[in-house]
């Protein structure tokens, strides 16, 4: 410590005109042993958080046969590579439903997610830049909401669905779905920095409506919001289990998460001709893939977004 | 000086400037309204999804139902039954414990990391932050799915990895070690979406201040803990609260390991299973809906209390 102050000091003096991505970027190359053991540090995280998915990315190469005892281990490839055949079993077990279920979860996060958007983004608008009556009783109210917990409105939201004959429908997993208090909460909190009240007064005085204000000035203001809410909300109901394994009943509209669960149920319990080990972790594989590939190729747009509720 | 001259300017005209204000205003007053149409669709869902549902469930759990008196109003017997009943009270404890655990685990984890990535701009830390943070895009399902074959003494890598060492790999799926691999997945889960929040935040401090805290004698690891931590504790306080919403409500990841750990997990193991198979196993809706009640207002009154004692960090209102 005292042999490594003065020599600090003495660095750091020069540097005091820098920006600040310099001296951040001339501190860490000076400190040669610390970065090794950063990086270390971030290799033994990156294994950790990447090995269950090389696992399952292997693994979706096996044969059952395979998956219990491969020649290369549960971490590396078998002799046997399967997967073209696993894809094929998977368009073949039970009429090709998984690809049904695929589809399903697609829909419904596609619609649901861009549904809660849109209802999101006028909210957020109509709270952030007009002062109505009752607007900061409802803004409390929806701010309760978000520490509400999603889990406890599933079987009260059965029970209502089921009294209008709505229950294994697709609206009994899409229509709940359009509910995100916390991408209100989001849009309000952005629209109100980004989008300054002599903008709007601008464009009114210049004769344009209301609307035609929120459609033409303000929206494309609140582009990134948006993506993140859509991300957020997309993510959301893809993800969705305990609602769609309560409201649906027909195999026929289950969404990918509730059917692969119950193909692994079913194995875990049945005879030989259920197992399908292989069309389980196969498809697994499979459906991780589009989200995989759309935050890897969006990363710009979210990797800011993500911390928008912590700037206020 | 320059502004005398307007003063005085603006002060005759005031008695007819008031009332072509008051037109102004009843014309904004009428444009507020408008605030009204933006929100509605909103409200509307948010009336039907989440007030109802809430509304009908407590309504719902004042009421018993029998098959020999049919459905009766009970006012709150289904909340002394609840709060009674060691099963329930059981499952709280459970993910009581599971918060304890959990949450520091995921943070300790997200906020080493963001650290770590904060001061370093290799390929290599480009490239670690996107597979840290690659387990959120995996459906929870999936990821206790995965999981589940990687802790099977059948499928998993264990018995190699532990094989290595000369040691017997673990049964993670027993009844003493359920616990410690319920807390894995989540944390693997989770901790890179709440790494991401927090790298965010750190991003967002002007580096100026770790000049002056340098200047003052601050070595690597002081700036890191007195400055960094303090300046990010809004988007801490924001990612505590997400966890402890999520792991009170704990339900996906024990409902599929069920399957796989044959015992280790009852069918009552958190609130939210006990809910459902009450509900769904044994049609007793009013009590179910009672349970999920109460574990709303815990969660509710926990995540409230908690948000109270943080304001000053929060910054909320």
């Amino acid at each position: 410590m005292a042999i490594l102050t003065p020599r600090r000091d003495a660095a750091v003096q020069p540097s005091q005109v820098d920006s600040g991505s310099l001296i951040r970027r001339r501190n860490t190359t000076r400190d040669g042993g610390r970065r090794i053991g950063s990086h270390v540090l971030l290799l033994i995280l990156v294994i950790y958080f990447i090995t269950p998915l090389w696992w399952l990315a292997v693994a979706a190469t096996k044969d059952t046969a395979g998956l219990f005892s491969g020649t290369g281990g549960p971490l590396w490839f078998d002799q046997n590579f399967n997967l073209w055949n696993n894809i094929a079993g998977l368009f073949e077990h039970q009429g090709g439903i998984y690809w049904r279920w695929l589809g399903n979860s697609f829909f419904y996060a596609f619609t649901g997610g861009i549904g809660a958007t849109i209802l999101a983004v006028l909210a957020g608008y109509g709270f952030a830049k007009y002062r109505f009556r009752g607007r900061n009783a409802f803004f409390s109210l929806l701010l309760g909401a978000v520490m509400v917990p999603m889990t406890a409105l599933v079987i009260p939201t059965f029970v209502l669905l089921s009294n209008f004959g709505l229950v294994n429908t697709i609206w009994a997993v899409i229509l709940p779905s359009l509910l995100s208090p916390f991408g209100v909460y989001l849009m309000r909190v952005y629209t109100q920095d980004a989008i300054p009240d002599e903008l709007l007064d601008a464009a009114r005085v210049d004769g344009a409506g209301e609307l035609r204000t929120f459609f033409q000035v303000a929206l494309p203001l609140l582009r990134p919001a948006i993506v993140t809410v859509l991300l957020l909300s997309v993510v959301g109901t893809w993800n969705n289990f305990f609602l769609p394994l309560a409201v649906l009943s027909d195999p026929n509209l289950l969404p990918v998460t509730v059917g692969l669960n119950n193909w692994q149920a079913l194995s875990n319990a049945g005879a030989g001709g259920e197992q399908v080990w292989n069309l389980i972790v196969t498809g697994a594989f499979v459906s991780v893939l589009p989200l995989i590939i759309a935050f890897l190729s969006l990363q710009k747009y979210w990797q800011g977004g993500l911390s928008l509720g912590a700037l206020k | 000086m320059a502004l005398t001259p307007a003063a005085t300017k603006a002060a005759p005209p005031l008695p007819v400037r008031k009332p072509r204000r008051n037109s102004i205003d009843l014309m904004d007053r009428k444009r507020q309204r408008w605030g009204w149409l933006f929100v509605a669709p909103f409200g509307i869902v948010f009336l039907t999804f989440l007030v109802a549902p809430l509304a009908y469930a407590f309504w719902m759990s004042l009421h018993t139902s029998t098959l020999a008196t049919g459905t009766t109003f009970t006012w709150f017997a289904n909340y002394v039954k609840a709060f009674t009943d060691p099963i329930f009270l059981g499952g709280l404890g459970r993910v009581g414990q599971f918060a304890l655990i959990m949450i520091p685990a995921q943070m300790i984890v997200a906020l080493v990391a963001a650290l770590v990535l904060d001061n370093l701009s290799t390929a290599l830390s480009k490239f670690s932050r996107l597979m840290i943070f690659v387990p959120y895009a995996i459906p929870v399902v999936i990821g206790a799915l995965m999981w589940g074959f990687l802790y099977s003494p059948r499928f998993g890598p264990a018995t190699d990895i532990f094989g290595l060492v000369g040691l017997a790999a673990p049964d993670f799926l027993s009844q003493g070690s359920i616990f410690a691999s319920l807390v894995n997945i989540v944390t693997w889960q989770w901790a890179g979406y709440y790494m991401i929040i927090i790298y965010a935040a750190l991003r967002g401090i002007d580096p100026a201040i770790y000049e002056a805290a340098r200047l003052d004698g601050a070595n690597g690891r002081q700036i890191a803990l007195r400055v960094k931590v303090p300046m990010i504790s809004s988007s801490m306080v924001m990612v505590l609260i997400f966890s402890l919403i999520g792991t009170l409500q704990f339900f996906t990841e024990p409902q599929v390991l069920r399957a796989v750990a044959q015992g280790a997990i009852p069918v009552s193991y958190t609130p939210n299973m006990y809910a459902y198979s009450l509900a769904f196993s044994y049609s007793q809706f009013n009590y179910a809906a009672a349970i999920s009640f109460a574990l709303g207002i815990v969660v509710f009154i926990g995540s409230y209390l908690f948000l109270f004692l943080t304001r000053k960090q929060s910054g909320l209102k």
